[in-house]
């Protein structure tokens, strides 16, 4: 697959040629008119260009081909340096959307990547981007770094030309390059002290971001979404404590920059949500996928012309498929929201209902939704040796993971037998429990300690949570039932019920009778 | 590795703290965190940051792995319990690296404590004391947990389940449950010798603080007009 023409096209689809100096007319007009756009700083009409004009040109002249070269265009477009740089990052990302990408060319998107943060850090662009595209770049830069590692993992069937260019080009997506990247992004903007700052003011977030002063929005709102892409690296990794870290300048329970973009909002969640999970923090899990999801349903209506559609819905699907995890390890009745609660019945409703059993049946449905819905782990580093035997370790990173989060699960087993339990006692004798649970006293007492144990989780401030929907406490040798009743909101419930009647009262007096 | 002089021990502490906060993805850190998991070790003092940022250096540089000190990782994670520190630490270290005996074992600890089989942590403890006692404090801390999750569970608790999870009997136990008397609030009672736990909002259900009813004046001003 890799060869010395860098312009290679993708694995034999094609019939005629592809000319990457041939630069259709639609091209021309588009890279000028965006050149125009964006030095007069005209953010909407840029915004269009890339959601629009970029999609219907490729879906017209390029569905599998790239776009013309960057030094096919370079002179309608004054041979801007910066607008190259902007112009290559398009078409990378084109390229890794439609195509399959080759070694030669995966490096070389590195190497793009790395000019134009340069040239953002150095702090020399006086540009004004749309925040999706600035995104679109944060997002698309982790994207290819996770698909590196996943394409260098597979050792294989690489050929001695690939093994070679690995070799030699030890730099490109380099784990510590690519961490280094993001945090200098977030250090150079000063974003955590603006966010700081802003507390008092709102004055980024109620910008949306953009300087409407005359300045660039470009270094700033880079540096606010590399926050998430380290968010999301730090997953990627393994590392949920660090990634919540990275995260906690941005307040979720608040709308914000992140919200601006949809693929950022879910983005956020997405890891936000999988990393509390993992954390054992169920409840904070629960709790935010159900936002989202209730978000998702009522606004994904107007998402649907959007290039990042499908994106959208695969992520609502697996966040519904955490939600079912987190449900199960942690059952809450009141903290989902009907329409939610209804769309999981629908996918879930079932599997939920084997997962609370304690059997192998029950392991494979954990196993099988934790493998739909996890982020694709990576391992970061290179292969020590590129020698025989050449072995794939794509897989190692995900295995771990799942291994680690099935054996949480295993120790959880028995709790769901005592819930059942305590859902129907209000006290009970440890000897006679122990007794319906076919386990010794002893054995009762432990399994009563993990119960606490793992319903008791530390949050973030070092605290002590309690999640259980039922809990106990034990005198001695009696079992004494607690069940957390849900805060009947007698307050709410009466400041409804006043403006309804008084709505129907006024209907009643409108009505005239003859 | 123990410095007996308090201010550069001090010192080294917060650069150490501050390379992690700032400089956190650079290799060349690295013999400064594995030093400091040892300062963590004979000083008692422990710090997850740094511990995570280590165990990602090695991640990213297997051939540059101390399963020595990944050990000693691990066993200060343990003694953090009830936080999930140890499993955050196992995310990050590779499956082959697991299935060395001494990680094994670890892992056994891990989950009788995670089960609160006290008597089996014991009993296995006491077959890796090599590992184990290379860490000071280490007996307090799992002593602490168990205090802490009978506290959660119980309000009287039988002195043979306290000493079963404390490890400890007779004249030390006796030792053990005065010093909680006077420094967090226990008592014993007078006939049958079980330990009246102090009381907190998860063994006494009536102190749980119910945030639920109230209701803000800004709801309460919209229907002014109505009630007016």
């Amino acid at each position: 697959m890799a060869s010395s023409n860098e312009y290679e096209e993708g694995p034999g689809e094609r019939e005629s040629g592809y000319d990457p100096n041939m630069v259709p007319d639609s091209v021309k007009s588009f890279v000028s008119h965006m050149y125009r756009h964006i030095r007069d700083k005209n953010v909407y009409e840029i915004h269009q260009m890339c959601e629009t004009s970029f999609q219907s040109i490729s879906e017209r002249l390029f569905k599998d081909t790239p776009w013309p070269s960057v030094e096919a265009i370079a002179p309608y477009v004054d041979n801007d340096h910066v607008f190259c740089l902007l112009y290559r990052e398009m078409w990378f990302r084109h390229l890794y959307a439609r195509l399959s990408p080759t070694l030669k060319q995966r490096i070389d998107s590195y190497d793009n990547y790395c000019s134009l943060f340069q040239v953002v850090l150095h702090g020399v662009v006086n540009m004004q981007l749309p925040n999706q595209w600035l995104w679109d770049m944060v997002d698309e830069f982790v994207y290819q770094f996770q698909s590196f590692c996943q394409f260098r993992a597979k050792l294989k069937n690489k050929t001695e030309e690939e093994i070679a260019l690995l070799r030699q080009h030890d730099k490109a997506w380099n784990v510590y390059g690519v961490l280094n990247f993001l945090q200098a992004l977030v250090e150079k903007s000063c974003i955590i002290q603006i966010l700081e700052h802003d507390k008092d003011g709102l004055e980024f977030t109620e910008t949306d971001g953009y300087d409407f002063s005359g300045g660039s929005n470009v270094l700033k709102v880079l540096g606010y979404f590399s926050m998430v892409g380290l968010l999301r690296v730090h997953c990627l990794l393994g590392d949920y404590h660090t990634a919540l870290k990275w995260l906690q300048p941005i307040d979720i329970t608040q709308p914000g920059v992140y919200t601006s973009v949809i693929g950022c909002h879910i983005a956020t969640i997405y890891h936000y949500g999988f990393a509390t999970l993992m954390l054992r923090r169920y409840v904070d899990a629960v709790r935010e996928f159900n936002k989202i999801l209730l978000y998702i349903f009522k606004t994904k209506q107007y998402h649907q012309k959007s290039p990042q559609y499908e994106q959208l819905l695969k992520k609502n699907e697996q966040m519904y498929a955490l939600l079912a995890l987190s449900l199960s390890l942690c059952p809450q009745t009141k903290l989902v929201d009907e329409s939610v609660n209804s769309q999981l019945r629908d996918k879930y409703g079932e599997k939920m209902m084997r997962m609370l059993r304690s059997d192998d049946e029950a392991f494979g449905i954990y196993d099988e939704l934790f493998s739909y819905a996890c982020p694709k782990f990576i391992t970061p580093s290179a292969p020590p040796t590129f020698e025989e035997p050449l072995v794939n370790y794509n897989q190692d990173a995900y295995r771990l993971q799942l291994k680690m989060f099935l054996y949480e699960v295993k120790q959880q087993q028995l709790l769901s037998g005592v819930r059942t339990f305590l859902k129907v006692y209000s006290s009970i004798s440890l000897a006679k429990l122990a007794n319906y649970m076919e386990v010794d006293e002893p054995t009762l007492r432990t399994i009563l300690l993990t119960y606490k144990h793992k319903t008791h989780s530390v949050d973030s401030d070092g605290r002590i949570i309690s999640n259980a929907d039922i809990d106990f406490f034990i005198n001695n040798d009696m079992i004494y039932v607690v069940e957390s009743k849900p805060a009947k909101r007698y307050g709410d419930f009466f400041l409804r019920q006043i403006a309804k009647l008084e709505g129907v009262i006024n209907d009643m007096d409108r009505v005239k009778l003859e | 590795m123990g410095v007996e002089i308090q201010s550069p021990q001090e010192q080294s502490s917060y650069t150490v703290e501050q390379l992690v906060a700032v400089n956190p993805f650079n290799p060349e850190i690295l013999p400064d965190l594995e030093n400091y998991v040892n300062e963590q070790v004979t000083s008692q003092t422990y710090s997850l940051e740094a511990n995570l940022c280590l165990l990602r250096l090695y991640q990213f540089e297997p051939e540059r792995m101390n399963t020595h000190i990944v050990a000693r990782i691990l066993v200060k994670a343990l003694m953090a319990m009830p936080t999930p520190d140890f499993s955050l630490c196992l995310y990050l270290i590779p499956e082959r690296v697991q299935m060395e005996e001494q990680f094994k074992a670890l892992i056994v600890l891990s989950h009788y404590l995670e089960t609160g089989r006290f008597q089996q942590f014991w009993d296995e403890a006491a077959k890796n004391r090599h590992i184990l006692e290379a860490v000071p404090g280490f007996e307090q801390a799992i002593q602490a947990y168990a205090s802490h999750l009978l506290s959660l569970s119980y309000q009287k608790v039988p002195r043979s389940v306290l000493a079963e999870a404390v490890n400890m009997d007779g004249a030390s136990l006796d030792k053990f449950i005065e010093h909680q008397v006077t420094s967090s609030g226990w008592i014993v009672e007078k006939e049958g010798g079980s330990i009246v736990l102090p009381q907190n909002e998860f063994n006494h259900p009536e102190l749980k603080k119910n945030t639920g009813e109230n209701v803000p004046l800004e709801h309460i001003a919209r229907i002014f007009p109505i009630l007016g």
